[in-house]
């Protein structure tokens, strides 16, 4: 693997985390428990959205193939998407879609943060960007878990429930490939091993301040990385690529 | 003052184009009228997130399906605004969201046909924002102040609704043979029931008279629909789609569109509840409005706790 296909690489791994996460999220329109809240998850959709189509264009710029940033979100099987097993779960009730939602911004955020610092110029610039973003939600969501936690019975119970479901993926967020050793060798990506602490820290927080304990059982499930998914993976590209899949050639 | 004192003032604040205020003294009947203009106005713009939320998962580029979602999250940011604005009347919004779930409230009966293909994303835009813009810009004058300035924020967004909606008309009629069969049977599809929007013929809505004496209603509702039809026909020609009216013709005489008859029987059945997606859109209402009330009442029991907290310190 060359310097420029790891950079493909790992563009792609942040395209499709955001963008599946955006997919997720936007199955929330029109279902939120307010008003005010369908908004604010539509809004963090959007974000997402923007951040992945800044990361597929990288990748189009990258790639020798002729292809554009809809060819990669659009035209790539579910063998060939980078994202974190996490961000494709499914969103369950409002408690696991907010638990979900801030054990990656979590990651993101601190993924990010240490992007910045990165010899890839366009990669800080892009991290840079969705920093501002990820930190917002993070707060948002972090926001629910403890109202959540500190609610009434019912939301308690089903945050607990949330994390015991969710919590088998978080692994799967530091794992790292052979795109990996090749970024990090040339200070252009950096090690997740130094960023798991920091994750974990700033989750715990939140979930302290929850009242909401971290599960003890871990069977994690790792694979999305290397293309090796749940299967709900392929149900939601195959609603999202429909048109492009049903109408080859044509323009939108 | 005496009631007659208030009337008369009232009268005159109308007469003289001056807005009523929340604060304003104001006739029953008057508050009445207005409040169930907007909250009907409101559920509307909440109940067609629907619509166009069934294409936001399929839409077909990043692009289109940013704008799709940015699109439909206005209209809820309209719904919100108006709710605000209709609670000076003295309802509260569970209360509206209560009537609307009771088929007490109603909202617009476009919304209750389905969106088959992506082109009727670009139809609802275009079309139903298209017709809705030409009623709003004439409602910034309405008399009752929070409503007309509730309307003159919205109209800004509800023309890049009507644009965006046109360029998708527009590029798929450039586009394959299946993409200009899909924009032409949104056309046909979403054509009519736009024009239904303006309500009945004046010389059949018996609501037109009083609203327009108090200056609820500004134009007419044919005048309003008129000017909807001179404006969309030509833009249907431009990108070739043909308007599904064969009796559709141009008066030199008066320099406007005449169309065929409206088939008002759809309309009304559809108001009544009989249109391809009446059920769904309130039962869809129902069923996440439910859903949601452990997340409202973990909002209330966290506030409470917090308040209990800071009394106690
Ligand atoms: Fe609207
Ligand atoms: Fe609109």
């Amino acid at each position: 693997m060359t310097t420029n296909e790891a950079l493909f690489n790992f563009s792609l791994r942040i395209a499709d985390d955001n963008l599946v996460l955006a997919q997720r999220l936007a199955e929330w329109c029109s279902r939120g428990p307010i008003l005010e809240e369908d908004l604010a998850i539509t809004n963090i959709s959007l974000d997402l959205l923007g951040e992945a189509e800044d990361f597929y264009e990288y990748a189009a710029s990258l790639g020798d193939e002729k292809k554009s940033a809809d060819d990669l979100a659009f035209l790539r099987s579910e063998r060939e998407y980078f994202n974190h097993l996490l961000v494709e779960q499914p969103n369950g009730d409002f408690a696991c879609t907010m638990m979900k939602q801030m054990l990656y911004a979590g990651y993101a955020k601190h993924f990010y943060e240490a992007l910045l610092n990165s010899k890839d110029e366009t990669l800080g610039a892009l991290a840079n960007k969705g920093l501002k973003e990820v930190k917002y939600h993070f707060r948002h969501s972090s926001e629910w878990i403890i109202r959540f936690g500190k609610g009434t019975e019912e939301s308690q119970l089903k945050c607990n429930k949330a994390i015991e479901e969710l919590w088998r993926f978080t692994d799967d967020l530091f794992e790292m490939n052979a795109t990996d050793k090749i970024l990090m060798t040339q200070g252009i990506s950096c090690s997740l091993m130094e960023i798991h602490p920091l994750w974990k820290a700033e989750i715990s927080h939140v979930l302290d301040e929850a009242g909401i304990a971290i599960p003890e059982v871990n069977n994690a499930i790792k694979g999305g990385i290397n293309g090796l998914h749940t299967e709900h993976l392929g149900q939601l590209l195959c609603e999202m690529q429909y048109l492009q899949r049903a109408h080859p050639g044509a323009k939108w | 003052m005496t009631e007659e004192e208030k009337l008369i003032r009232f009268n005159s604040l109308i007469e003289q184009d001056e807005k009523i205020e929340p604060k304003d003294w104001m006739p029953e009947a008057y508050r009445k009228t207005v409040l169930r203009q907007m909250t009907q106005h409101a559920h509307s713009e909440v109940i067609g997130m629907q619509p166009e939320g069934n294409w936001v998962l399929r839409a077909p580029t990043l692009r289109a399906k940013k704008i799709l979602l940015a699109k439909i999250q206005d209209e809820g940011g309209h719904g919100l605004y108006l709710y605000s604005a209709a609670e000076t009347l003295g309802m509260d919004r569970s209360t509206m969201i209560q009537q609307l779930h009771e088929g007490k409230a109603k909202y617009s009966h476009i919304f209750n046909y389905p969106t088959l293909n992506w082109a009727d994303i670009g139809a609802i835009g275009w079309l139903v924002d298209g017709a809705a813009i030409v009623n709003q810009v004439s409602l910034q004058r309405t008399s009752y102040g929070p409503y007309a300035r509730a309307m003159v924020r919205i109209c800004k967004e509800e023309s890049f609704h009507q644009r965006q909606g046109y360029e998708i008309m527009a590029h798929m009629m450039e586009g394959t043979k299946a993409q200009r069969e899909m924009a032409q049977d949104a056309m046909n599809r979403w054509w009519w029931p736009s024009l239904m929007m303006f309500g009945p013929s004046d010389k059949d809505s018996w609501h037109t008279q009083e609203s327009m004496h108090w200056k609820i209603k500004r134009s007419s509702n044919d005048d309003l629909r008129q000017k909807f039809i001179d404006k969309t026909v030509d833009q249907a020609y431009v990108i070739g789609l043909t308007v599904p009216d064969k009796d559709l013709k141009f008066n030199e005489a008066t320099s406007h569109w005449e169309i065929g008859a409206i088939n008002w029987d759809e309309f009304w059945n559809v108001v009544k509840g009989n249109g391809l997606c009446n059920h769904k859109r309130i039962s869809h209402h129902i069923q996440f409005h439910n859903l949601g009330k452990w997340v409202r009442e973990a909002i209330m029991a966290y506030a409470e706790k917090n308040n209990q907290l800071q009394t106690s310190n």
